[in-house]
């Protein structure tokens, strides 16, 4: 699962709120440990504050982090949903490989930032990010 | 046959209509979804008419699809990619003739509407702006007031029903007797294909 090359995937985070995506960032590059963390952008809520999905951040947010080797994007809820796919429709809004990823926002965001930060590729990243629809709480 | 202008006075007429009715659409989202809907396509069609204005795309797939960009960046709530979706699809099947019929906007409505459906996952009777599009685009063959009529029957059509889609969804039966606001606005997009057509 390990790259070559010393790129990593980039994670986007986006959330209706800008709060969610940033401390979720936060909270997932912590937990990533020492070292290379992988680079992370949340994009949440709309420009200039208020709740709801900014396709420009989201698109702002994936070229900040896209360093070559991908950009997985994980997403909260309704609204953020269409609004990657539909960018991703688009063709030339996002950086090239750039991949929606399915699984639970706070979970697979750890899951993913780790992984990438490992090294992982896209693929590695996202399976760990939707594998974590599997664990368990009860 | 539809030109540029067409469109663009299409795209004008939607923005006016949800700018007049943005306070009802608002009262409609707010007993079953978030109270928003109203004030997010305002801002979205506020922001395709001044592009228009300023742009001014010369075929009339090329308005479309300019309008449906601005839709997904501006509005901030679902109905951004949905009708963004919607219009940028109807505005490439029509590709860059310089007018087209009322046939093929027919045709390439129908294809814009079936993107909608493919990205949001709603089928007819959801409780969706699905409700309101599919019967336009059905009738819109016999004329633009018949499917005018159509979408407007569609949304009412969606009160009885319970929401399988969306914020709403959440609420279950509680949805139940309440219009469904994305419906009511897209009645407000095939309303303003007819005015388009009388000026």
């Amino acid at each position: 699962m390990s790259d070559t090359t010393d790129k990593l995937v980039g994670i986007v985070l986006v959330s209706h709120s800008a709060d969610v995506a940033t401390s979720v960032a936060e909270l997932a590059k912590g937990l990533a440990g020492g070292g290379t963390t992988a680079p992370v952008g949340p994009a949440g809520g709309i420009p200039g504050g208020g709740l709801g999905t900014s396709a420009e951040l989201i698109s702002a947010a994936a070229a900040s982090v896209d360093q070559g080797a991908g950009v997985a994007v994980l997403m909260d809820l309704g609204s953020a949903i269409l609004t990657v796919k539909a960018l991703l429709a688009e063709g030339d809004e996002l950086p090239e490989n750039t991949r929606l990823v399915d699984a639970p926002f706070v979970e697979g965001a750890v899951a993913a930032v780790v992984t990438a930060s490992a090294g992982g590729d896209l693929a590695a990243v996202e399976a760990a990010a939707t594998e974590a629809y599997s664990y368990r709480k009860e | 046959m539809l030109d540029a202008d067409f469109f663009r006075r299409w795209m004008t007429a939607t923005a006016a209509s949800v700018d007049r009715e943005a306070e009802r659409l608002t009262a409609l989202d707010s007993p079953i979804g978030d109270a928003d809907h109203g004030s997010n396509l305002q801002r979205g069609f506020h922001a395709v008419a001044v592009t228009l204005e300023k742009e001014a795309p010369d075929t009339p797939g090329a308005v479309l699809v300019l309008a449906g960009r601005q839709l997904i960046s501006t509005v901030g709530g679902a109905s951004g990619p949905l009708y963004g979706t919607l219009l940028r699809r109807t505005g490439k099947e029509l590709g860059d003739t310089a007018e087209v019929t009322e046939e093929q906007l027919t045709d390439a409505l129908r294809a814009g509407v079936d993107a909608v459906m493919q990205l949001g996952g709603a089928a007819p009777g959801d409780k969706t702006m699905i409700d309101a599009l599919v019967p336009a685009v059905d009738a819109l063959s016999d004329s633009f007031a018949a499917g005018r009529a159509a979408a407007e029957e569609g949304a009412v059509a969606t009160t009885p029903l319970q929401a399988r889609k969306g914020r709403a969804s959440y609420l279950g039966e509680r949805s139940i007797g309440h219009q469904d606001p994305g419906a009511t606005s897209s009645a407000l997009l095939i309303a303003a294909l007819e005015e388009a057509s009388v000026e």
